[in-house]
This record gives C-alpha cells, sequence and structure tokens, in this order.
C-alpha cells in the first residue's frame, strides 16, 4: 500500500504538473492556431471562389478523414525528408493545427450555412457589400451558433494531444510513462492520475460548452440552431 | 510512392485488413454497447440514468490512448495476458460506444414524446413500445450520424500502433524506417486510410441530404 501512495510523492506530482504543462501549451497554440485558419477556410469554402473553394472545400474532406496519428508522423518524421525539421513541440502543433483547422472549418461552413438566406439579402439591399454583409451581418449570428460545436471540437483536441507522446512531445502523458516506466508498482495509480487529470480538465470545458449552449439557447430556436451546426459539422 | 506499394503491398495490405477487421468488431460491440447505455439514459428509473450518464462521461472525456494503453499496461500485468490488437481493440469498443450512445440517444430524443405516449396508451409497456416503436424510428435518425462514427472509429483504430496491433498505422512505421522513406510512405498510408474512410464520408454526406 505504501509503495502505491509512494507514487504521489512531490517529485512524481511535479513531473506529471510539468508535463500538464506542455500539453496545455500545446492545446492552446493549436486552439489558437486552428480557430484563425479554421474560420478563413471555412468562409472560403463558403463564399464560392471559382477554383478555390472547390480545392480547399476537397483538401479538408481529405484531412477530416485521415488519422491525426498519421498526420502527427507525417510532420515528424515526413517533413525532414524534404528539410524541414520541427521540434516535437512545432511538429505536434502542426499537425494539431491542421487537423483542426479543417474539423473547425467544417463548423464554420455549417455556422454560416445555418444562417437565413434573407439575412445576406437584407443585409445586401441596404447597400453593405457582400463583405461587409458578411462580416458584420452573417458571422457574428454564425459564430454565435457555431460555439458549442467548438468547444466540443477543442475537447477532443485536449484529448487527442496524448497521441503526440509517439514522436515523444514530453507531455502528461508521456510523463506518466516515465514515472511507471521506472517502478511498475506505479502503473495504476499513474493511470488514475492519467484519467483524473484529463477528465478534469476536459469535462470542465464540456460543462463550459453545455453552460454557452445554455445561454445561446435561452431561445429554443438558438438551442435547435446550434444543435443543427454540431451536427451538420460532422459530415 | 510506387516503389513502396511495390515493395511493401503484402504489408500494407495486411495493415489494412487488420485496420478494418479491427474496427468492424470495434463498431459491432460499441453498437450494442452504445444503444444499451443509451436507452438506459432515457428510462424512467432514475440510478439507471445516472449510471449511464457516468459510464458515457467518464469515457468521453479520458483520451482514447489513456484508455488503451490501460488494456495493454495493467491487464496483462495483473489479471491475463492480452496481444495488443485485442486491447486495442477493447480500448476502442470503451471508447466509440460512449460517442454511440450520446448519438443514439439524440435519435431516441428527437422521436416526438407522443409515439411514446400513444404506444404506451395503447397497453405496450414501456420496453415494448421502445422495442417497436421509439427504436425503429430513432435508427432511421442516426443512420448517418453513426456513419460519421464510424469513419471516427476507422481513424482511431490507429491507435494500434502504441500497442503493437499490426494495423495499417504500424505497418507504415515499420516500412518507414525499412525503407528510409517515411514521407512516400506515410503518403502511402495516407492513401490507403482515404480510400477507407473518403467514399463512407461521401456516401453519408448523401444519405443525409436524401433523408432530410
Amino acid at each position: 500500500m505504501l509503495t502505491i501512495l509512494g507514487a504521489y510523492s512531490w517529485i512524481n506530482i511535479r513531473f506529471l504538473l510539468e508535463g500538464a504543462w506542455v500539453t496545455i501549451l500545446v492545446s492552446v497554440l493549436s486552439i489558437i492556431l486552428s480557430y484563425i485558419f479554421g474560420l478563413i477556410l471555412g468562409v472560403i469554402r463558403y463564399v464560392q471562389i471559382k477554383y478555390v473553394s472547390a480545392i480547399v472545400g476537397f483538401l479538408i474532406d481529405i484531412i477530416r478523414n485521415l488519422p491525426l496519428i498519421l498526420i502527427i508522423f507525417f510532420t515528424y518524421f515526413g517533413l525532414p525528408n524534404i528539410g524541414f525539421k520541427p521540434d516535437p513541440i512545432w511538429a505536434s502543433v502542426i499537425a494539431m493545427a491542421v487537423f483542426e483547422s479543417a474539423m473547425v472549418a467544417e463548423i464554420v461552413r455549417a455556422g454560416i450555412n445555418s444562417i437565413p438566406v434573407g439575412q445576406m439579402e437584407g443585409a445586401r439591399s441596404t447597400g453593405m457589400s457582400y463583405w461587409q454583409a458578411l462580416r458584420y451581418i452573417i458571422l457574428p449570428q454564425a459564430v454565435k451558433n457555431m460555439i458549442p460545436a467548438i468547444v466540443s471540437q477543442f475537447i477532443s483536441l485536449v484529448k487527442d494531444t496524448s497521441l503526440a507522446t509517439i514522436i515523444v512531445l514530453p507531455d502528461l502523458m508521456n510523463h506518466a510513462q516515465i514515472i511507471y516506466g521506472q517502478n511498475t508498482n506505479y502503473t495504476i495509480p499513474m493511470f488514475l492520475a492519467l484519467a483524473v487529470m484529463y477528465f478534469i480538465v476536459c469535462y470542465s470545458l464540456s460543462l463550459l460548452s453545455q453552460y454557452l449552449e445554455h445561454r445561446i439557447g435561452s431561445s429554443k430556436k438558438g438551442a435547435d440552431e446550434a444543435e443543427i451546426v454540431a451536427q451538420e459539422a460532422q459530415r | 510512392m510506387i516503389s513502396i506499394f511495390q515493395n511493401y503491398g503484402g504489408a500494407l495490405l495486411y495493415g489494412l485488413g487488420q485496420t478494418l477487421l479491427c474496427s468492424i468488431i470495434a463498431l459491432v460491440f460499441a453498437l450494442i454497447i452504445g444503444s444499451g447505455f443509451a436507452i438506459l439514459e432515457v428510462v424512467p428509473n432514475k440510478f439507471f440514468r445516472v449510471i449511464a450518464k457516468i459510464y458515457i462521461e467518464v469515457f468521453r472525456n479520458i483520451p482514447l490512448l489513456v484508455i488503451t494503453m490501460f488494456f495493454y499496461v495493467v491487464i496483462p500485468m495483473y489479471i491475463v495476458e492480452i496481444s495488443g490488437f485485442v486491447s486495442g481493440t477493447i480500448g476502442l469498443i470503451l471508447y466509440s460506444s460512449a460517442f454511440i450512445a450520446e448519438t443514439v440517444r439524440s435519435g431516441i430524443q428527437s422521436v416526438d414524446p407522443g409515439q411514446m405516449e400513444g404506444a404506451r396508451s395503447t397497453g405496450l409497456s414501456f420496453w415494448q413500445s421502445m422495442r417497436y416503436i421509439v427504436l425503429p424510428q430513432a435508427f432511421r435518425y442516426v443512420i448517418p450520424p453513426l456513419g460519421n462514427q464510424f469513419i471516427n472509429l476507422v481513424k482511431n483504430s490507429s491507435v494500434l500502433a502504441f500497442v503493437a496491433g499490426f494495423d495499417l498505422m504500424y505497418q507504415g512505421n515499420v516500412i518507414a524506417s525499412d525503407s528510409l522513406q517515411s514521407m512516400s510512405t506515410y503518403l502511402c498510408v495516407g492513401v490507403l486510410y482515404l480510400i477507407l474512410t473518403l467514399p463512407l464520408s461521401y456516401y453519408m454526406r448523401y444519405l443525409e441530404k436524401k433523408l432530410a
């Protein structure tokens, strides 16, 4: 029993927290990047620029249908073949950002599609240009509908950072593996700690998403629209 | 890329088969377990609802890799020797069943409550009305989202690469270090994954348009 409690010594906890810090760092960087690029790509896919939108749409479909692990491997082991060698942290940030932007782009497209055509027509008829209408009328409403879907996408992003241990990203998962690798008695306590730590982060994010959904859905219509966006984005 | 297919075609195809096998086994079991918990989430009994809720939230909020590694590392250490393929598939089943449960639950709840009330008032029991009235209608709604869950499952099955499950991703790594052509190997692996997922994804989109 004492040996098992030893798993939670201060040194081990600090080591785990260092890993958690890397997990959070990588998650936050990828969230910011994928939100920016996802928004841009989603709008490009929506506005139907000749050829460009079709190509972007096809690329998004391809990336969405590949396993994230493959993209991580490709970034870390594949790209050095053409002379670009990122360190593990940047490799995982790049891989996650590429994958998640494709996911977010699809949510953005669904979100814009959920806004009735009349909004655009109305905005145009007041004299706004197409881009002004998109920027000031359509996107603010669309983003409101997208929020719950985007938050749940970010939950899976946080969970997926654990996959980057395979390129020796010193994250939570990796540090736990190092600890139980040195002392096999610590295996179960370490898995427990992992589960609890990931659960706390992801579950509080999912409560946040429910809260936002609730706020938006103070009207039933808002909640329905957000739900439709979430479903549509999966397609 | 072509030379990779020529030299390692057999290994890649074997990996593809293992990926498909693991995904199908996981889909069948996850569908059964997931639907079970989805029904438990809507039964009148509060105790069952809480249990279902806990199961779903726990497995939805823990990374797949943690679940899989648990079965790969801890179970053989203390209980019974299982191969990487088996532990990977078990992890995949538990993880996906939570997501499938949520999908099926939203399908059940999208069926008009009047259907249940109507069925009950004709004298059917709760389980009978669930079985004959609500579930058949619910499954029509959830077929496209379930298809998307299957695509996710195929993608997530690449976690078998962590536990020596000999799936496509694992073979890809072996070939990459053997041929020293990482880039073209991973491109080949990507093409093979797309052969599995992309047609399914377009078909689901088509199906969804048709049902809507």
